[in-house]
């Protein structure tokens, strides 16, 4: 199987953040300048150096995503079917040593919450679950996308890694995108934050883009949860990972989130933070680096920071979400994933981004492909 | 300034309109309106066909103003064919722009695919106009199989690179037997304007447009930009000299 393993072995993370925190104002000039970027540019845009060229990375970002997306964010929301999980990930709030009551959707509750999305006006859905693969695997998932299908225009999934017969079954029942985030690219630091379960492998969820790819879905969703590790190197091996996928599966569309870590029952604080001044520039170093990269910001950031991503380099935002299964409707109380920052209704996102002078997307696929 | 056919319509103006991008709805209505374009295309997956009440519809409904749906987001034919069917049924026109872009990055057309659509829709009935590569074997292979018009690029998609395949549009317009629309890449008015002085019958803008700081100012600009281009043509443009003419002819020997 083609594998990105092969090229992440070229790289070695001590020298990457040695280039990072090397960068000089003249290699800033020039890689800014450059009409075609490449991933040493990337490098340069995410070095502290950098950051002081930032209003400059921010006009170019918007001027980048204004040509190629236009003046339009997408809008989706997740529909969260499960909190069951057996991995134990120190972060987060469905960790399996979290002794809280878990909550699977039926599909009659399953039906609940989308119906309460689509009240919101919600067209493009996020299936969300966490690893527990008995109850809610294959089965369970082709079940929920069948009951989904004639109600959402694109249907996206964020659930454990499967096989690439998995990811297929998956594509031909309706789903359009698979996201999936390594989480950390240092090796021995995911085995820290991911002692137990299925995902303590990590060879195996680095292959996953790989499967997914194969599979032929139309977009996949790379990031890296920041907060676990230098996210200036982490993001530099991100942004690697998508450019080898995007030269392998050649008619998939590739987009990035910026999953920051938010509180959460049980967890533990972050080791690095990250400032809304280091998320920006990581921002729009992506644009400056990949003009089509599809640019996906969530409710985990703060009204402040959306309202003004919106025009700098933003594509797609998720908006009202729950990140607890039945949060909508069915539900309200049960265990969530994260704190969301951005409580605003769909209505009112959709209002900030008309003032900006954007249109709001709701629909922009078709659930026939 | 002689007025466009395409099939069974006459079009006065020959600059057509995308409508992605638009920041607002009634910035696009009223670029539109400004352009005098007399056809518009609109993304199919943008369109809430099942809603019957869709916000990108209702802005596009304008007197003389026609809907071009195209397929955009379809990477095969059978894919750009079942959308062609699906917008024939809900928005009743058999008109549309193929649309056919495995490649999510540029957007470049597939030639293959588009042409194994036009065939099957032609049968059935569509107008098909097909965004194609600048390429004038593929428009002649289009001709043959009933394609309405062909729309070759002169850039890729939004570059606003403007008509970086002019030596093969001119090609294209000399052979052509359907009108020739020169889509994507027109960045300014002045690329407009050049590809209605080389022959092409229309050019369809969108990003120029749409992204502009006022996009009904721009509209206008390309709209005049459009007929003093094709007036150039019809007035007969004098040819360019490419070689210079040297002040002792080589045949003065001729004459002696």
């Amino acid at each position: 199987m083609q594998s990105f393993q092969k090229k992440f072995q070229e790289y070695r993370w001590d020298s990457i953040h040695e280039r990072i925190y090397n960068v000089g104002h003249a290699d800033v000039r020039r890689s800014l300048h450059k009409t075609k970027k490449t991933m040493d540019d990337f490098l340069v845009l995410l070095s502290p150096t950098a950051s002081q060229s930032l209003e400059e990375m921010a006009y170019m970002a918007q001027r980048l995503t204004q040509k190629r997306f236009g003046k339009t964010i997408q809008l989706f929301a997740p529909l969260y079917l499960s909190n069951e999980c057996q991995n134990i990930c120190t972060y987060c709030g469905f960790s399996m040593d979290n002794q809280l009551k878990r909550k699977t959707l039926s599909s009659i509750e399953i039906m609940q919450e989308a119906g309460a999305l689509k009240a919101m006006g919600v067209n493009h859905v996020l299936l969300v679950s966490g690893e527990a693969n008995k109850t809610v695997g294959l089965d369970y998932f082709l079940k929920a996308i069948k009951l989904l299908r004639p109600h959402f225009a694109n249907i996206s999934i964020e659930v454990q890694p499967l096989s690439q017969e998995e990811y297929y079954a998956v594509h031909q029942a309706g789903v359009n995108a698979v996201l999936v985030y390594q989480e950390t690219y240092h090796e021995e630091v995911y085995k820290q934050y991911h002692p137990k379960g299925k995902k303590s492998n990590f060879a195996f969820r680095l292959d996953t883009p790989d499967r997914v790819g194969q599979a032929g879905l139309h977009k996949i969703g790379l990031g890296v949860l920041l907060g676990l590790e230098d996210w200036r190197v982490d993001s530099f091996f991100n942004a690697l990972h998508i450019d080898y996928l995007q030269k392998t599966y050649w008619q998939t569309k590739y987009s990035v989130s910026f999953p920051r870590l938010r509180p959460a029952e049980g967890i533990i604080e972050p080791n690095f933070i990250m400032e809304d001044r280091d998320l920006l520039q990581l921002i729009c170093a992506y644009r400056i680096w990949n003009p089509d990269l599809e640019i996906s910001i969530s409710t985990r950031e703060n009204e402040k920071f959306r309202n003004h991503i919106i025009s700098l380099g933003a594509t797609t935002m998720s908006a009202a979400s729950k990140t607890n299964p039945g949060g909508y409707v069915v539900d309200p109380q049960s265990l969530e994933q994260f704190e969301t920052s951005d409580e605003r209704s769909m209505d009112e996102i959709r209002n900030v981004i008309y003032q900006v002078g954007y249109e709001p997307i709701m629909k922009d696929w078709d659930n026939y492909w | 300034m002689s007025k466009l056919h395409i099939a069974d319509k006459i079009f006065n103006s020959r600059l057509f309109l995308g409508t992605g991008k638009f920041g607002k709805l009634e910035g696009m209505t009223e670029a539109v309106r400004s352009s005098g374009s007399e056809l518009v295309t609109m993304a199919l997956k943008r369109v809430d066909l099942q809603s019957g009440s869709d916000d990108l519809l209702q802005a596009l409904q304008i007197p003389d103003v026609n809907l071009l749906p195209n397929t955009s987001g379809a990477r095969n034919a059978q894919e750009a064919v079942l959308a062609a069917q699906l917008a024939r049924e809900a928005l009743e026109t058999n008109w549309v722009k193929l649309e056919i872009h495995p490649d999510p990055r540029y957007l470049l057309p597939d030639p293959i695919e588009t042409l194994k659509a036009t065939e099957l829709l032609a049968k059935e009935g569509f107008i098909v106009m097909p965004y194609i590569h600048a390429d004038p074997v593929l428009c002649k292979r289009l001709e043959d199989v009933g394609t309405a018009a062909v729309m070759p690029l002169g850039a890729p998609i939004g570059s606003n690179k403007g008509l970086l395949t002019l030596d093969f549009l001119e090609i294209i317009i000399e052979q052509s037997d359907v009108p020739v629309v020169v889509d994507a890449g027109i960045g300014a008015p002045s690329d407009a304007a050049k590809a209605m002085e080389i022959g092409a019958d229309a050019v369809l803008v969108n990003t120029a447009i749409a992204v502009a700081n006022d996009p009904t100012a721009m509209a206008i600009a390309f709209k005049e930009a459009v007929i003093a281009g094709r007036r150039a043509y019809e007035a007969g443009l004098p040819a360019s000299q490419t070689v210079a003419v040297a002040s002792s002819p080589l045949t003065n020997f001729l004459l002696d």
